[in-house]
């Protein structure tokens, strides 16, 4: 069990979690996730550590299946039956000079401790956080904590620059601040846009692949994703890749593989609010899981 | 050992072998349930009668363990069921496992003095029996535990290897602690094989009892990520680690194609199943693609393969094929899962090659295109080596293919080990007898040393393992 020691939401169906794995929480490198399982009957999901302290791990979670959903319904107090971890190769640290780092959505959580880390290693690090609308934004203002410069692109304008985060990105191509290298994390047709803008510069682009996966541990081989031709394992040979390699076709069709059932099973939790087969721990420790 | 059977040789040899009671093949094509269903204690004592109790024990030998066998079923004869439990224990800490999945065809049976000119005496099958008698009684004998060393020990893997070695270094006084990656104990007991051929509970069961015995367990480390080797030994004080992290890291078979949904490892296959118990969603979370009307085909013809292909039958495959490049002969699959599998209605196409997958606009598996394979000279297996006849290519309608054609070594110890020395297909290289590694304190066994193999031999492994760790904590001299 892995009790949840804080839980808020920082945007409409996104929701900060913190939680204790102290041993995940001492190796946690920037770029690495855990795999999660809720309860008892729960699959496994994979969700990159966003943030790690002596003890707690924090992960930001975007409600959009039934397992994510389910977490979302969770509070401090609460705990979830398994978490393993770290997992996945650290991200590549280097001095580059301007780094950018493209955070779409809840990806920007998945970004964050890398744009932490190269700004750690001396480089001009430049934000581009793009939202679907000013409400999901989340993060804005720990990274202007470190970040040289923060830009925000929302699809409706609510906030920031009207538009998307390549305007920006090519905007900053265009310019004397020409970037060395590229962070895009986010969903696909982001990350694909974001390769395309910086193939023709030549542009060091790295993405953050989010895979199905099940074990996390390279037994499965159901993340394998293709890279320069090759097949790679996201679990142990990634998450993270050259964005000019990757096959974004192929990533995108395998992750909807499982749409008919994903749809089915958040049908029936939409019917069936989430009182079945909660955790373990709700038997072992009578109190300890608060109802949603 | 006293000598507890009332027939003469001769009559014991007119004695046919029992066959196993099954469920009907209709009935289990649409379930997960066992399908052998166990000797009654009948039928255990006639089998039993018919051992010929020699003096060279070849049973004994053939076992990679050293399961007393003949003294075993001496205890079967005097209906001492526990008894028997409890010998085969002493040798042997999972024998409702193995009763299941051995080969013994290979192994005991394989040299039964009885099979010279006969069937040889079903010595699984009664293996099984005593360990179900036992776990249904309730009365398991657990061996005793030696005073305590004050040694610790870690195990990485939860496998066969791992438990087994686990067993034998607790009775032996020493603290010992099995890292498993995953949520459920078992490794491979619990995530390969299925269902039908060796029920959950009967795992659960038998972990439970290597608990009572004194092992500690810890779920959800992954050694190499969590915490590494060095910080075992270092800081969190064991003073031996043996590495039995499995083979698991699949092999696919590199032709075009192979990312079109539909096409799965056998080992994810597997997992969703047995361990996510995909077949059972939308009660459980974890899907697996409906394989209702479709038409599935698995690569390979091993165990996995053939488990593979028969959990597709109960998953409601329209038809279900085993797709291998050699002949039925040379397929290393056990004699019975082919039996079964064809029972249940499986299609066996031999001789044939998947050489790219082909699937429609969606990136979804629509086809195998295949070559006709013949068998020429013989490779280094000894087997005949299959060549594909020229023109022979077709396609084979499917929509779920499944690659079982084998493991790799997982990289995930090794890589965050650098002093631990592995071959080329990322094996830990490790001395056959006593399991010892390039690193001071580190031993490695099972699959992660030979590559894929049996429970047995893995469970072998464990046991040398543990002899030789023992030997370690007991001398200190590498």
């Amino acid at each position: 069990m892995y009790r949840i020691i804080e839980a808020r939401f920082l945007a409409p169906e996104v929701k900060l979690f913190r939680l204790e794995a102290p041993d995940i929480a001492r190796k946690q490198q920037a770029g690495q996730f855990v795999i999660v399982r809720v309860h008892d009957h729960g699959e496994r999901i994979p969700l990159t550590i966003a943030a790690s302290d002596e003890s707690t791990v924090t992960l930001i979670v975007q409600g959009i299946g039934k397992t994510t959903r389910l977490l979302n319904t969770l509070a401090a107090g609460d705990a979830v039956c398994d978490l393993v971890g770290p997992l996945g190769k650290a991200s590549e640290i280097h001095y580059y000079g301007t780094a950018v780092v493209i955070g779409g959505g809840v990806g920007t959580a998945i970004a964050y401790p890398t744009a932490k880390a190269l700004k750690f290693a001396g480089n001009r690090v430049i934000a581009i956080l793009g939202a679907r609308t000013r409400d999901l934004l989340i993060l804005e203002a720990e990274l202007r904590e470190f970040c040289d410069e923060v830009c925000v692109t929302t699809d409706d304008g609510s906030y920031g620059v009207k538009g998307l985060v390549t305007d920006q990105l090519q905007a900053l191509i265009d310019s004397p601040n020409r970037p060395d290298f590229v962070l895009a994390i986010g969903p696909i047709p982001m990350m694909r846009a974001v390769a395309e803008v910086t193939r023709a510069p030549a542009i060091k682009t790295v993405v953050s692949l989010n895979p199905i996966m099940v074990d996390g541990t390279g037994m499965c081989g159901g993340c394998r994703v293709v890279v320069d031709g090759r097949s790679q394992f996201a679990c142990v040979d990634g998450p993270e890749f050259d964005a000019h390699q990757v096959d974004f076709k192929i990533l995108s069709a395998r992750n909807a593989m499982y749409r008919a059932a994903e749809q089915q099973a958040l049908a029936d939790l939409n019917q069936h609010p989430p009182e079945l087969h909660r955790c373990r721990l709700a038997d072992a420790q009578p109190g300890a899981v608060t109802p949603p | 050992m006293t000598n507890n059977n009332p027939l003469p040789p001769k009559e014991r040899m007119k004695i046919p072998r029992q066959r196993m009671p099954e469920q009907p093949s209709a009935e289990r094509r649409a379930n997960f349930a066992e399908v052998n269903l166990g000797l009654s204690t009948a039928l255990a004592h006639q089998e039993a009668l018919r051992c010929l109790h020699c003096k060279s024990h070849h049973c004994f030998t053939g076992c990679p363990v050293g399961v007393k066998v003949k003294d075993f079923i001496e205890l079967v004869l005097a209906g001492d069921f526990l008894g028997a439990a409890a010998k085969i224990r002493e040798d042997n800490v999972l024998p409702a496992v193995t009763g299941r999945v051995c080969p013994q065809e290979e192994q005991c049976e394989g040299c039964c003095v009885l099979g010279k000119n006969g069937e040889p005496l079903a010595i699984g099958y009664l293996e099984r029996f005593v360990a179900d008698y036992e776990r249904q009684s309730g009365q398991v004998g657990l061996p005793p535990r030696a005073p305590m060393t004050g040694k610790r020990v870690a195990v990485i893997g939860s496998g066969p290897a791992g438990l087994s070695t686990a067993g034998d270094l607790v009775q032996r006084g020493h603290e010992v602690t099995v890292f498993e990656a995953l949520h459920e104990l078992g490794g491979v007991l619990i995530y390969g094989i299925p269902e039908f051929r060796l029920p959950k509970d009967i795992v659960r069961q038998e972990v439970e009892n290597l608990t009572r015995m004194g092992v500690e367990f810890r779920t959800n480390v992954v050694v190499g990520r969590t915490v590494t080797v060095d910080e075992l030994l270092g800081e969190r004080g064991y003073h031996a680690v043996f590495i039995a992290t499995g083979a698991g890291l699949p092999v696919f078979l590199n032709i075009p194609g192979e990312h079109l949904c539909g096409v799965y490892s056998a080992n994810e296959f597997l997992t969703r199943v047995n361990l996510m118990k995909a077949n059972q969603f939308p009660a459980y979370d974890q899907p697996i693609y409906d394989c209702r009307d479709k038409n599935v085909a698995v690569i390979g013809g091993g165990n996995t393969a053939l488990d593979a292909v028969r959990t597709a039958v109960r998953l409601g495959a329209k038809t279900a094929s085993i797709v291998y490049r050699r002949s039925e002969v040379e397929m290393p699959a056990r004699v019975e899962e082919v039996k079964h599998a064809r029972e249940e209605g499986v299609q066996f196409v031999m001789l044939t090659n998947p050489i790219e997958f082909l699937g429609d606009d969606r990136a979804w598996l629509t086809g195998m295109k295949c070559q006709q394979m013949e068998l020429g000279a013989p490779d280094k297996s000894g087997r005949r080596r299959p060549v594909p006849r020229a023109g022979s290519d077709f396609v084979m309608p499917v929509q779920v293919a499944v690659v079982a054609i084998g493991n790799q070594g997982n990289p995930l110890v090794q890589s965050a080990t650098p002093d631990l020395r592995t071959n080329p297909l990322g094996y830990i290289e490790a001395d056959p007898d006593c399991l010892k590694t390039s690193k001071r304190g580190v031993f490695a066994g099972g699959d992660i040393v030979t590559g894929g193999a049996t429970v047995i031999l893995a469970m072998g492994a464990g046991r040398r393992a543990a002899q030789a760790i023992h030997d370690y904590l007991s001398h200190g001299t590498w």
